[in-house]
């Protein structure tokens, strides 16, 4: 049994009975009667023009019922959908059709979709459509693509520059010139491969009788999926019902409207029959969105007791061959204004150019621009210290926003953080691992000669992506408010309908406890809902680590509601007034006459027979809320990477993991140290494992997972976790978010810790991935100098 | 061209006629509609598919129906006797040694082979032993704990002696 156990408390999940007996229920289980299969046939050219598309060898094929071209589906579905424009920036929106139509710009660009009885049989008859292309000349980089001569990918981009945003607060050329020290610095933060364990796809069943269009889709978001299809199908909102409850990951890379959904759902409603498409892992290598992939110069102007005055970016993202549905607010907004961390940098300017080049397109990865900035600033904070010789840990210190100046508006005035006391997560991590003694001990291997190194990351991030004022003024073409419908039952048990759609976050637990603390209502007896837009009445979903603080908080206000009504009804079956009586722990009692008592259930018995209602109360138990925060949160610790190096090897083994991490109030502790530990191994992994590859022909050479390292269990050792807790000021638990801090704080602590490792044979810098062999090649090099 | 295999999954025997070329993993999940076990990846490196046949933990994605012809084999669904969860299961959810759950099954098929051949399981030994399972949520931390208490729990229980 699930104990019955409040705010605070590590209950075990609520979601695990069925997901450790395979009683999971992905998109891939899903089964229809009558259900056809999909394949869709993918570009091998990263850029060419399609000559001719002969299909009339698989249309003969057993099995194989239908085969539809770009072309044949210009007139069935709009082109997959842009839906974050950014303000402050001169955006051009290529189309991209779902099926490539006369062009494709990448390697998996998809080229024509075939349906079949089975999925063999779809397989089968993809490989036997004869696609015959005429190459056009390659570009992969994005620093390539903007050079003058280089190939264009639409004639509507002028040097394949889709957007340059900007982004500015203080007076930075007079930060520069009063400043001790400036400096540059490239910084390249590689592209990456999401590889949510699920791949996508999509069960579309479309009925004629009532012109419903049903899909299963493994998505983060099944309402922003509602409208947008609606958009591009024509198919009214009111017919379609976005099904999406378990999902094996997501990561960012199930945010954006995938092709495939959309082709499943025109193509079902085309052949009237359900229609199953799942990506095989090599295709998802291609077809679902990468994250990250900028060139970042860095100028940087600091005083000479480690003060950082000034800062100027200036960044290349590469969006790959077109703009997906959220990727442009990655680079610009989501970059930009985490730039400054945890520092009280009053002179920045930032300019973001987003760059078209034939590869996939990219968007959110696990922090979205966030771990970019805080990488970019991080490195900074080491490089400064190196620079003036100074210890990380003091320039970081001298940097700090003060605990007292929050609100803190940062120099561009574009968001203000929320709360925070940077000084004390730092202190606790130092505590943790013994600053003192490890620097002795660094010391001690340094005169054995070996590469031992201590790494920090002292971040901030933006979470509980909100309010929608923001949203608006940024250029993101939704709402960022969540909703929550508490239904009490005549029974006393109740549902809870919430808009986020977690992908293995544990809402199911901690929402239900938040109930728990509100309603007193046993935690077994809620069920928390989410993943199906005909229950749920309105939602943005989960990403930007905002299920919990904006979620979660419409949840307590909608539960506030209830307590309000069921205290009048107790009342009035008490005979006396609202104002005399109290709740609680889901009893409605008489002040000071604890047995004059009405119990969670009779009221919630009562609301609904409602022989007995006091006057002007209607009958029912049921209350929706909407929260619209007024502020984003801004989670921030302090995290500390001891490694040391193999020479022979070139292996950076980290020794010890510190993080202290300060996320606000916590419902559920095993389930936020859980997202602490996930998100440390994904940064670590960007750092020394992971990278997209591709040849200067626009393949993919990292598309397997043969190809591209995802850490194994043996890739990291186990990680030493604390808290701190400075609540969120601007909700009603004080909340803040946890599902990206572990990713934004590891890549850069275990960074600077290699290259403090690194320092005494004379490196300042290198770039990711800091592979064996790239190390390797640094000692090697630095020992032939 | 079809052929026919006789399989003992989870207990039941079943007849049917497949494709040579069917995948052990398509048969349990589309013929037989037993969908717990997944598929993550299509060159064998993510272990989600991990089942047991004749006791010894095997990708199903990489193994044909017909190969399975007259094999004893055990899923996820078949782990659970009479109601009751194996130690590892139940380490999985005393833990929170998974988050998604997607690669869950086949890191707890592998994760019961693992301490059938060793019961004491070293830190590091359970972390090589989970070389071939990928998992993208947890960071292992967790998973390695959950492992840590079957194990515990299995060599302090009463079937620990003796039991291979």
């Amino acid at each position: 049994m699930v104990a019955s156990s409040p705010f605070g408390s590590s209950i075990k999940r609520r979601e695990d009975p069925r997901l450790i007996t395979g009683a999971g229920h992905y998109t891939d289980d899903v089964r229809l009667p009558g259900m056809l299969y999909m394949a869709i046939v993918r570009s091998p050219h990263a850029h060419a023009r399609i000559v001719n598309i002969d299909t009339s060898a698989a249309k003969a094929m057993p099995g194989v019922v239908a085969i539809y071209t770009g072309t044949d589906l210009v007139d069935m579905v709009a082109p997959v959908p842009c839906a974050w424009q950014p303000k402050n920036s001169d955006i051009k929106v290529p189309e991209y059709r779902p099926l490539a139509v006369d062009t494709v710009r990448y390697v998996g660009d998809g080229v024509a979709a075939v349906v079949a009885e089975n999925r063999y049989m779809a397989e089968d008859a993809a490989a036997a459509i004869d696609v015959q292309y005429d190459t056009l000349p390659v570009v992969v980089h994005q620093l390539d693509a903007m050079e003058a001569g280089a190939p264009q990918l639409y004639d509507s981009v002028p040097n394949n520059v889709a957007f340059h945003f900007h982004l500015e607060g203080g007076n930075v050329d007079e930060a520069f010139q009063s400043a001790d020290l400036t400096f540059k610095q490239r910084l390249v933060n590689q592209r990456l491969i999401p590889n949510a364990m699920e791949t996508r796809g999509a069960v579309a069943s479309y009925q004629r009788g009532s012109n419903e269009l049903t899909l299963w889709c493994t998505t983060q978001n099944p309402h922003i999926v509602r409208f947008l299809m609606s958009l591009c199908t024509n198919i009214p909102e009111t017919q379609i019902r976005v099904l999406s409850q378990d999902i094996g990951g997501g990561f960012g890379s199930k945010i954006a409207m995938q092709a495939g959904e959309m082709i499943a759902s025109v193509v079902s409603k085309d052949l009237l029959r359900p229609i199953k498409w799942i990506e095989d892992r090599s295709e998802n290598y291609v077809s679902t969105t990468h994250g990250r992939d900028h060139v970042d110069d860095v100028e940087v102007a600091a005083m000479k007791d480690g003060r950082v005055v000034g800062l100027k970016v200036t960044a290349y993202a590469n969006m790959g061959a077109y703009l997906s549905t959220a990727g442009p607010g990655v680079p610009t907004w989501l970059f930009t204004v985490t730039q400054s961390g945890a520092y009280d940098i009053r002179n920045v300017a930032s300019d973001v150019y987003g760059v078209l080049t034939n590869t996939t397109a990219t968007d959110a990865y696990r922090g979205a621009g966030r771990p970019e900035a805080t990488y970019l600033i991080e490195r900074v904070m080491d490089l400064v210290a190196k620079k003036l010789n100074l210890d990380p840990t003091d320039v970081r210190r001298k940097n700090f926003i003060p605990s007292d100046a929050f609100p803190y508006s940062i120099a561009s005035g574009a968001i203000a953080y929320d709360s925070g006391d940077y000084d004390k997560t730092l202190d606790r991590a130092l505590e943790m691992i013994d600053y003192a003694a490890l620097r002795k001990e660094q010391e001690q291997a340094r005169a054995e000669g070996r590469l031992f190194g201590v790494g920090f990351s002292t971040y901030i991030e933006v979470c509980g992506l909100a309010p929608s004022a923001a949203a608006g003024a940024m250029g993101f073409g939704g709402g960022l408010y969540e909703s929550a419908v508490v239904r009490v039952h005549p029974t006393g048990k109740v549902t809870v309908l919430t808009g986020i759609n977690p992908q293995g976050q544990g809402e199911g637990t901690t929402f239900a406890q938040l109930l728990n603390g509100e309603l007193g209502v046993p935690v077994d007896d809620i069920e928390i809902v989410w993943g199906d837009t005909d229950r749920v009445p309105m939602g943005w979903g989960t990403y930007g680590s905002r299920s919990t603080a904006v979620g979660g908080s419409a949840l307590v206000f909608a539960a506030r509601n209830v307590r309000d009504k069921m205290m009048k009804i107790g009342a009035h079956l008490l005979e006396v007034s609202p104002e005399e009586v109290v709740f609680d722990q889901g009893n409605v009692h008489v002040k000071g006459a604890p047995d004059r008592v009405k119990s969670f259930g009779e009221i919630a018995l009562a609301a609904y027979t409602a022989w007995n209602m006091p006057e002007g109360v209607t009958p029912g138990l049921e209350e929706s809320y909407f929260f619209d925060p007024v502020s984003n949160t801004f989670p921030f610790g302090a995290h500390v990477c001891v490694v040391e190096i193999d020479k022979d090897s070139g292996k950076a083994d980290v020794r010890r993991y510190v993080a202290v991490d300060d996320v606000g109030n916590v419902i559920n502790p095993m389930i936020v140290d859980g997202q602490i530990h996930g998100g440390i191994a994904q940064g670590l992994a960007q750092a020394v494992l992971e990278t997209a590859v591709y040849d200067d022909n626009g393949q993919l050479l990292s598309g397997t997972m043969m190809d591209y390292a995802i850490p194994k269990a043996s890739s990291f050792p186990n990680y030493e976790l604390d808290r701190t807790v400075t609540p969120c000021p601007f909700n009603p638990m004080g909340l803040k978010g946890v599902g990206e801090a572990g990713t934004i704080a590891s890549t850069p602590a275990i960074m600077n810790a290699i290259v403090d490792a690194l320092s005494p044979l004379g490196v300042e810098h290198f770039d990711m991935p800091a592979s064996p062999q790239r190390i390797w090649q640094l000692v090697h090099e630095q020992k032939g100098n | 061209m079809k052929q026919q295999v006789t399989i003992t999954v989870n207990g039941t025997t079943h007849t049917s006629e497949v494709e040579p070329r069917l995948l052990l993993v398509h048969y349990l999940r589309d013929v037989l509609d037993l969908t717990g076990t997944h598929v993550g990846c299509d060159t064998s490196q993510c272990g989600a598919c991990t089942i047991h046949m004749n006791g010894d933990a095997v990708k199903s994605c990489t193994v044909l129906a017909v190969q399975a012809d007259g094999a004893e084999i055990t899923t996820i669904e078949g782990l659970a006797k009479d109601g009751e969860l194996h130690p590892i299961q139940e380490g999985f959810w005393e833990m929170h040694g998974l988050q998604c759950g997607f690669c869950t099954p086949g890191m707890i098929m592998t994760s019961v082979n693992l301490l059938k051949n060793n019961p004491h399981p070293t830190e590091a030994e359970i972390r090589h032993g989970l070389e071939g399972n990928l998992c993208r949520c947890t960071g292992y931390q967790n998973i390695v704990k959950a492992i840590q208490y079957a194990a515990d729990k299995m060599n302090a229980g009463p079937a620990a002696a003796g039991d291979d």
